[in-house]
C-alpha cells in the first residue's frame, strides 16, 4: 500500500497572533512539506488546484517541479488538476516537464475539482461544465498515447499533427480519474482503463466499496488488462502523537474549513458528535495516533482494495509544525505498521 | 393514491442521490425502477452493482410504471424531462438549484424556490419537495425505526395535500420523520442557505425551525 498525502497549498495562521501568512510563505511551507514526506518514506505527494487566498496552490507543476530537484522517490502529482478550465495541451507539457525532472515519477489526476473558481478566472462557463470535461479529457488521454496529435473539438482551436513534447521518462504519464462518488464516473474510468481515486471526505468510508467494485466490473468487460486497474483514496487525515490530542487539534481546523464552505455553499456545518463518529471507526476522517490510523487503512483496504491512500492534513491554516509532524508520523509509524499489514508497496 | 397502495417507486437519476435513496427504498420492501437519459442497457451494469434489486428502464416506462416518481438528476437538465408523462403523477423532487454546478440559470435566480418552477413545468405533476436538505449518503447511514431518539426528520412540502400525505409515508418507511411544511412555497424555508439545509435535526427541532421561517417569510 502507497501512502501519501495531498494539500491544497494551504496559508497557516500564526498560532500566537493568529494573523494569516502571506501566500508566498504557504508555498514554500508546501514544498518544505513534500521534501519531508520524502525523506520519512512516503511514497505520493498531490497539489489540488485552487485559487483562492486560504488555497493559493494555483501552479502545482511550478511547486512540484522544485521538488523534483529535491526528492529521491516519491511521485508528485496533482490532486486535482482542475482539466476542464485548462488547456490538456499545456497541462501534459507541464507534467511531461516535471516528469522528465523527476526521472518518472509524475502523475496527473483529472478532475472537475470541488470548487469553480477557475471558470470564471479563466473564462469558461459553468453552463458547459460536463461538456468541457468530457472533451479535455479525451484530448489530455490522447496526447497521452502520441507524441504527434491531430485533434479538433469545440473549446480549442484544432491540432494537426502537433507535436507535444517532452514525453515521458516511462512512455506515457499515469493519468487518474478523481471523482467523489458519482457512480458513472467510476463506469467511465473502468471503460477507458483508467486508475480512478475516490475522494471520500465524509460518512462512512466503506460506502464507496461497490463503487471499486463497478469500476473493476467496468473495466472485466471492457477487457482492461489488469495492471491498469489501481484505486486510490484521498480523504481528510492527521496524525498526532496522542490520539486524542490530534482528534482535537483537526476540529479546530476541519470546523473552520466546513464553516466557511458551509457559509459559501448554504449548509449548516456539522456539529461535534458528527465530527467524533466520521474521525472513528468506518468513518471518512483519517485523524488520530498512528496506530489507530494505521488500522483504518488497513480496514479500509478490506472492502475497497486500494493501492493508495493519501491524506489532506493541512486544512483550515494548520500551523506547519503540526503538519510536518503528521506527515512524520505518517512516514515513520503508520507506514510500517500498514506495510507489516499489507506488505510494502511496489512501484 | 393510497399511502398503502404505494408499492413502485420510480427514480430518474442514478447518481448518488438516485442509488442510495434506491437503495435505502428497495431495504425498505419498496420495488424500484431506475432511469437516466441514456438507453437502460447502458445503465445496466451500475444499476446491477449499485443497486442490486432495481431495474433499469426508460424514462417512460418508469413513471408510467411507478405509483411515486423521484427526480434525482441535475436541476439544470430538467428541460429534459416530457411534462406530459408526469400528469397525475406524485413526484417527489429532490433537486437544488446550486449555480456553481448548474451553472446561472436565470428562472432560478429569484425569491422562489426551485420546487416551485418545477411545479410550474410539470404542470399536472403533484410535486412535492424533500430529501434535497439533506446529503445523500444521510439517507443509508440515517436512516432509523420509528420511535428511535436519533431519528432525523425531513421537511415536506407540496400544494396538494394527499400527495404529502403519501410521501410522508414513503419517507416514515424508509427511516426518517417527515414533518408537514405546508405548500410547495414552504420549501423555501429549507433550500440551500437555510438553516435546515445539511442540519441533522429531529421532529421537533424541524418543526420548530420550520414554524419560525415560515412566520418570518411570510
Ligand atoms: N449529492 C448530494 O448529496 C445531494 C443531496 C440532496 C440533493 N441533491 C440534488 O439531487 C440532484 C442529483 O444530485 P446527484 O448528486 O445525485 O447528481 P449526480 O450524481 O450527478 O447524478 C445525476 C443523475 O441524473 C441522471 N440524469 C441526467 N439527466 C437526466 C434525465 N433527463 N432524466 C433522468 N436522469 C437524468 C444522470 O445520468 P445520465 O448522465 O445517464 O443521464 C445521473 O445518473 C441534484 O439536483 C442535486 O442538487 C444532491
Amino acid at each position: 500500500m502507497e501512502l501519501g498525502v495531498y494539500s491544497f497549498g494551504d496559508v497557516q495562521k500564526d498560532p500566537v497572533t493568529g494573523k494569516l501568512g502571506s501566500t508566498a510563505q504557504a508555498t514554500r511551507n508546501l514544498l518544505e512539506a513534500i521534501q519531508l514526506a520524502d525523506q520519512v518514506g512516503l511514497d505520493y505527494f498531490g497539489i489540488g488546484e485552487h485559487h483562492t487566498y486560504e488555497m493559493p496552490a494555483s501552479a502545482a507543476t511550478v511547486v512540484l517541479g522544485a521538488a523534483a530537484s529535491t526528492t529521491k522517490n516519491i511521485k508528485l502529482g496533482s490532486a486535482v488538476t482542475v482539466l476542464s478550465t485548462d488547456d490538456p495541451v499545456r497541462v501534459y507539457q507541464q507534467f511531461a516537464t516535471l516528469d522528465a525532472l523527476s526521472n518518472g515519477r509524475a502523475e496527473i489526476t483529472a478532475g472537475r475539482g470541488s470548487s469553480t473558481e477557475s471558470f470564471p478566472l479563466f473564462g469558461h462557463s459553468l453552463n458547459d461544465y460536463d461538456e468541457l470535461y468530457a472533451e479535455k479529457l479525451d484530448l489530455l488521454l490522447k496526447i497521452n498515447e502520441s507524441e504527434s496529435i491531430t485533434w479538433s473539438g469545440k473549446f480549442r482551436p484544432a491540432l494537426n499533427e502537433a507535436l507535444i513534447v517532452p514525453r515521458p521518462e516511462n512512455g506515457s504519464l499515469p493519468i487518474w480519474l478523481a471523482t467523489g462518488g458519482n457512480p458513472h464516473s467510476s463506469v467511465r474510468a473502468g471503460l477507458l482503463g483508467l486508475p480512478i481515486s475516490y475522494a471520500i471526505i465524509g460518512g462512512q468510508a466503506s460506502r464507496f466499496a461497490p463503487l471499486a467494485d463497478l469500476y473493476r466490473r467496468a473495466a472485466a468487460q471492457a477487457n482492461i488488462p489488469e495492471a491498469q486497474i489501481k484505486v486510490s483514496v484521498a480523504s481528510p487525515g492527521f496524525v498526532g502523537d496522542d490520539a486524542a490530542q490530534a482528534k482535537e487539534r483537526f476540529w479546530t481546523h476541519w470546523h473552520a474549513v466546513m464553516e466557511s464552505l458551509g457559509k459559501i455553499r448554504g449548509f449548516a456545518p456539522p456539529p461535534r458528535h458528527h465530527y467524533d463518529k466520521e474521525a472513528s471507526g468506518g468513518g471518512a476522517l483519517f485523524v488520530g495516533a498512528p496506530e489507530e490510523i494505521a488500522e483504518r487503512i488497513v480496514t479500509l483496504h478490506k472492502s475497497i482494495g486500494h493501492m493508495r491512500q493519501f491524506l489532506q492534513m493541512d486544512v483550515g491554516q494548520l500551523p506547519q509544525k503540526e503538519f510536518l509532524r503528521s506527515i512524520e508520523l505518517l512516514g515513520t509509524r503508520v507506514k510500517p505498521l500498514v506495510d507489516a499489514e499489507l506488505g510494502a508497496a511496489r512501484s | 393514491m393510497k399511502a398503502a397502495d404505494v408499492k413502485t417507486i420510480g427514480i430518474l437519476g442514478a447518481g448518488r442521490v438516485g442509488t442510495a435513496l434506491a437503495r435505502r427504498a428497495i431495504a425498505a420492501g419498496y420495488d424500484v425502477k431506475i432511469a437516466t437519459s441514456r438507453p437502460p442497457a447502458e445503465i445496466g451494469l451500475l444499476v446491477e452493482i449499485m443497486v442490486p434489486g432495481a431495474r433499469a428502464e426508460t424514462a417512460e416506462a418508469v413513471i408510467a410504471g411507478s405509483d411515486v416518481v423521484v427526480l434525482a438528476l441535475p436541476l439544470s437538465k430538467y428541460r429534459n424531462l416530457r411534462p406530459a408523462l408526469f400528469a397525475g403523477k406524485i413526484v417527489v423532487d429532490a433537486m437544488n438549484y446550486w449555480a456553481p454546478t448548474d451553472g446561472v440559470m436565470s428562472e432560478f435566480e429569484g425569491d422562489r424556490a426551485s420546487s416551485e418552477i418545477i411545479q410550474d413545468y410539470l404542470t399536472d405533476a403533484l410535486i412535492v419537495r424533500s430529501f434535497n436538505h439533506m446529503g445523500y449518503h444521510e439517507i443509508e447511514e440515517e436512516a432509523r425505526a420509528a420511535g428511535h431518539p436519533d431519528r432525523r426528520a425531513l421537511a415536506v412540502a407540496g400544494d396538494d395535500a394527499q400527495a404529502r400525505r403519501v410521501v410522508a409515508a414513503f419517507i416514515d418507511h424508509l427511516g426518517f420523520d417527515p414533518v408537514d411544511a405546508g405548500e410547495l412555497a414552504a420549501s423555501r424555508s429549507f433550500v440551500t442557505g437555510t438553516p435546515i439545509f445539511g442540519a441533522s435535526l429531529d421532529q421537533a427541532e424541524m418543526t420548530r425551525v420550520l414554524q419560525g421561517t415560515y412566520e418570518r417569510a411570510y
